[in-house]
């Protein structure tokens, strides 16, 4: 049978064919998009509305919350600024410090390796992929006094040395936990990149730092401030790392949420902080997508 | 790298070209201070690299010492696997974990794949915020979405929440269903973007001679379509398998009673002081997690040999992919 | 695998190639069947405010080798993608073997595609490829297997049943690609640049190998290119398209000794192109014109269908190598037009020799000369030499659009 068959073509034919089928293509999408649609309205979008109303309200005797509008929520946290100060130092200074450890590590994987690329780059997928708690727990044995910290204290005659419960302790979980995060992006828009560009630089009598700076590192800048994105906003409300390797000691946006939330049981004190966390997350992604948008050739690496 | 006939142009580029005139001369110390370049590179990979390994490595070889408390060292054994593995506590826990490993994975897997498929042909007006909120749900940090999911599943189905206000009946309360919906809220959004950079990467036409050839949408779809997507669903299976697996901040607001999973015994245990046993119990955490990654890696990789699909990097080429979508 | 110049005289396997012919042949139409294979009547294609293909009439003849040729955007692989139906004409009709197809979707039409980076399915192999069309059609898996071995056979590939698809040279997947489509007897078979992606040499051979394989199995080829060489190579009919606009179809040697319009003459091999008006006429075709610099030129008017006035411009066309050059003074002798000229640039091209020449009365003529044995006149002339550049009037094409 063919398929001109007389048959099929009375039940297709239709005045306006290719309506008929885009909009059953359409509703077949909504219907494919609907349980993600919802999952992200019950789940993220209604959840995040009530954090926002509740930072308005007051904190009911018994703990929860009471309907009302006021900005004293607001004050306070802003008043007791300490962890907002301690979480951007600790997640800048640790988003500089993947990206000065990720760059080299991205540019040798794809400008290095040749045929080894994909090696390294599952080398790179298996810290990332195993437990994320395992991991810093571990940092927890390398780093206490049994470890490096004991054998350092011993040596330099500081017996009372220590990492754990400071910053510093912290600030090498972040480093260790995020890395990866940051190298992804970098190598994606590294390896992407034509070769023949930095030879043509080179050919144009630029030298190896010169090409570096002028050439590699310009085409490299999008996929540097995706991976930068990436590392740097759930570092500022990262909890367990600086739980496990500050030993309560470093008093983070994290702690003072969970301090609020679960401890005091001041709903709406928690949630004003959840607020203004939120609020920095929005600026720093604008701040991205605005600078994404404004030169076109960043298109190319999105977040994650 | 020979134009030294080219007439030099009256432009910047002369003073650009300017030394290499005397590169004769110059180059064997931009050799010398290049191959100390290549050296540093490699030894800054080798050590970052190190530096990744080493809490894993630690973590394994501690799990085998055998005394009784974590800061001596007795000798190489099984003791503690033996231990922990005969604990009944732990085996519920680690129940607990795969079931909500399993559950999250497979409620991640199909809305994630769904929703990929479908988003393409959205009308604009839905996908921009449609994306916006994937990336949020992917960005944001963990405890704002723990510690915002469990404010509303309190305020509605916990106690004297509104379902129970307007039922009457006693609150459906906290369990399961609470850690895997909010476990799957990112994990969706993962599978999302793993697909999507998938399908993105697929040759269109593949379909259109698939139409060409009598396919119908559906069977195209069947026989064309998804088996080209198979790897990055099942790297989305897995990976969403291990993030619900030893997850902890979600699981710890959201866990009612009777839910408790291994991240949460490991990390109460670190409050409490660590023993050997939890060593023990990290290091088996490890190597589900890598157990999973190597199978994951093996099938993904064998199934890009197979289609000769220009990646063959299995889950780690799949998941740098999608960096790039 | 080594590629010889005609199927027909070397195919290992006659029988094979008989057996997909009379499959062609009985599966689709019978002999008396008067339709044309392929018909579009006033079709056009609009995407947003862009008019890709213009109220387009066609009729494709039944087993012909038909061309769509022009340069990029000019729409004819829209037209190609309204006959496979991935995409529906906004105005006008196809017909299919006499039957209009509006509505019916690609995967109901009895036409397969040759594409134009094969689009061989990466995770199955070549028969399974090749018998994806039929398993489609629920056709048993005995017959497919005999049928996607003829197919395979009858493109050369016998041995590579199993292979992956990734695994061959490109020009094995295109024969892949092509015994793909051929195995299903389509009506048509469309081929969308199927050559572009090989290397000069292969496409000669394959542009020689494609049409004796369509001579063989008797299918109406419907090809598209931007390459005239190719389609002048292949074709039975070339319809010249440019601007969704269908410029002149006619077969390959009308199009060049009768090209109907100045983009035909140009697109179509290469030209001289002197601009006129005509002085007189003998009421046919015949007219005599005055060019610009007062030249005087006779020829035939290319297109029967223009009865242009006394005193319309006009373009008079010469073909490279119907002139000739040669150092001296002008004479004119009857039947020949002849201009004095300084020669400009010469060019060795091998089996022939182009030479630039400046004249006063026509502009720069471009001469080919064969290097035929003992043409000895690349040596002779050089830049600057006074030269006489002759042709035959019958040479002079008038072009009235």
């Amino acid at each position: 049978m063919t398929a001109t068959a007389p048959a099929d073509e009375g039940r297709l034919a239709s005045p306006r064919p290719a309506r008929a089928g885009h909009s059953r293509a359409g509703w077949l999408a909504a219907l494919l998009v609907l349980p993600a649609a919802a999952w992200y309205l019950v789940l993220l979008v209604i959840p995040l509305g009530i954090i926002f109303v509740f930072s308005f309200g007051t904190r009911a005797p018994t703990g929860g919350y009471i309907a009302g509008f006021s900005f004293d929520n607001y004050a306070a946290a802003l008043e007791n600024s300490e962890p907002f100060v301690t979480s951007l130092t600790l997640s800048i200074s640790s988003t500089l410090l993947c990206l000065l450890v990720g760059l080299p590590l991205a540019y040798f994987i794809a400008t290095r390796a040749g045929k080894r690329k994909a090696l390294f780059m599952v080398l790179l997928v298996i810290p990332f992929w195993t437990s994320f708690l395992i991991r810093t727990y571990a940092w927890l044995l390398i780093l206490g006094p049994e470890g490096i910290t004991g054998f350092l204290g011993d040596a330099f005659g500081a017996p009372r040395f220590r990492i754990l419960g400071t910053e510093f302790g912290v600030l090498i979980g972040l480093v260790y936990g995020y890395l990866p995060l940051m190298v992804f992006p970098l190598y994606v828009t590294l390896e992407r990149m034509d070769r023949t560009l930095v030879e043509a630089s080179k050919d144009l009598g630029a030298g190896r730092w010169a090409t570096f700076r002028q050439v590699t590192l310009p085409i490299a800048l999008p996929g540097l401030i995706t991976g930068s994105i990436l590392v740097f906003i759930p570092m500022m409300g990262e909890y367990v790392i600086p739980e496990i390797l500050g030993y309560g000691q470093v008093y983070t946006i994290g702690s003072a949420l969970v301090l609020r939330f679960l401890e005091a049981r001041n709903w709406p004190a928690g949630a004003a902080y959840a607020a203004v966390l939120i609020l920095i997350m929005l600026v720093t992604i604008t701040l991205y997508l605005w600078f994404t948008n404004r030169g076109r050739q960043t298109r190319d690496v999105s977040v994650l | 790298m020979s134009d030294h006939s080219l007439p030099a142009p009256s432009s910047p580029a002369v003073s650009l070209a300017a030394p290499r005139s005397l590169g004769g001369r110059a180059r064997p110390s931009i050799n010398r201070s290049g191959a100390l370049v290549e050296v540093w590179l490699r030894a800054h990979t080798a050590l970052t690299l190190a530096f990744l390994y080493l809490p894993i490595v630690v973590v394994v070889v501690f799990s085998f010492n055998t005394a009784d408390r974590v800061t001596d060292w007795d000798g190489f054994g099984l003791r503690w696997y033996e231990h922990v593995l005969n604990d009944r506590q732990i085996q519920r826990y680690f129940l607990n974990s795969v079931i909500v490993g399993l559950a999250t994975a497979i409620i991640a897997t199909i809305i994630g794949t769904m929703a990929a498929l479908g988003i393409q042909r959205a009308p604009r007006w839905f996908r921009v915020p449609f994306d916006a909120i994937t990336y949020v749900s992917v960005i944001v940090p963990e405890l704002v979405i723990a510690l915002a999911t469990l404010i509303f599943f309190a305020t509605t189905i916990g106690r004297g929440g509104i379902v129970q206000g307007m039922t009457g009946g006693p609150e459906i309360g906290f369990g399961y269903h609470t850690i895997v919906s909010a476990l799957a809220l990112f994990n969706i959004s993962l599978v999302l973007l793993l697909v999507r950079a998938r399908l993105s990467s697929m040759d269109r036409t593949m379909v259109e001679a698939s139409y060409d050839l009598f396919g119908t949408p559906w069977r195209t779809f069947w026989q064309i379509t998804f088996p080209q997507l198979l790897p990055a669903v099942v790297a989305g299976f897995l990976l969403s398998f291990t993030f619900a697996f030893d997850d902890y901040l979600i699981t710890t607001f959201l866990n009612g009673r009777g839910t408790s999973t291994i991240p949460l015994y490991v990390f109460s245990s670190i409050r409490k002081g660590v023993t050997p046993a939890t060593n023990a119990v990290a290091a088996i955490i490890l190597l589900v997690t890598l157990t999973l990654l190597l199978v994951g890696q093996f099938v993904l990789s064998r199934n890009a040999r197979r289609v000769g699909a220009r990646n063959s990097g299995g889950v780690a080429g799949i998941v740098t992919e999608s960096q790039g979508g | 695998m080594t590629v010889s110049p005609s199927v027909a005289e070397n195919s290992p396997t006659p029988s094979t190639a008989a057996g997909l012919r009379a499959g062609a042949a009985g599966g689709t139409r019978s002999a008396t069947d008067a339709h044309p294979d392929v018909e579009l009547i006033g079709v056009t294609k609009r995407f947003g405010d862009v008019v890709a293909v213009d109220r387009m009439n066609l009729s494709i003849p039944a087993s012909s080798f038909t061309s769509l040729l022009g340069p990029s955007g000019c729409g004819k692989t829209t037209t190609l993608r309204m006959i496979a139906g991935f995409e529906q004409p906004t105005e006008g009709e196809i017909l299919l073997a006499g039957r209009p197809i509006a509505g019916v979707p690609p995967y109901q039409r009895n036409v397969n595609t040759v594409f134009q980076h094969y689009a061989l399915f990466p995770h199955m192999d070549v028969a399974q490829n090749v018998g994806y069309g039929l398993r489609q059609r629920k056709v048993a898996k005995a017959e497919e297997q005999r049928r996607v071995g003829e197919a395979l056979e009858l493109v050369r590939l016998g041995g590579y049943a199993k292979r992956r698809t990734w695994e061959m040279s490109g020009g094995q997947q295109q024969r892949v690609a092509l015994a793909r489509a051929l195995v299903n007897h389509p009506t048509v078979l469309l081929l969308d640049e199927p050559l572009g992606a090989l290397d000069l040499k292969l496409r000669k051979e394959m542009q020689l190998e494609l049409k004796a394989l369509q001579q063989e199995v008797g299918i109406t080829f419907v090809y598209v290119t931007h390459d005239q060489e190719e389609a002048l190579t292949m074709s039975d009919v070339i319809v010249v398209m440019r601007d969704g606009l269908v410029q002149q179809m006619g077969g390959p040697s009308d199009l060049y000794e009768q090209p109907r319009n100045r983009f035909v003459a140009d697109f179509i091999g290469s030209s001289n192109f002197i601009a006129g008006t005509i002085a007189s006429s003998d009421g046919d075709d015949r007219v005599t014109i005055s060019s610009e610099r007062g030249l005087t030129l006779h020829g035939r008017i290319t297109d029967r269908s223009a009865s242009p006035a006394i005193g319309d411009t006009v373009t008079v066309v010469v073909r490279p190598e119907r002139l000739e050059v040669a150092a001296g003074d002008a004479a004119t002798a009857t039947g020949w037009t002849a201009v004095a000229g300084r020669i400009n640039q010469g060019t060795y091209l091998g089996d022939q020799t182009e030479y630039r020449v400046h004249t006063d009365q026509a502009g720069e003529l471009i001469v080919r000369l064969q290097n035929t044995m003992g043409a000895n006149i690349g040596q002779s002339l050089g830049p600057g030499d006074p030269v006489v550049v002759r042709w035959r009037e019958e040479a002079n094409l008038v072009l009235v659009a």
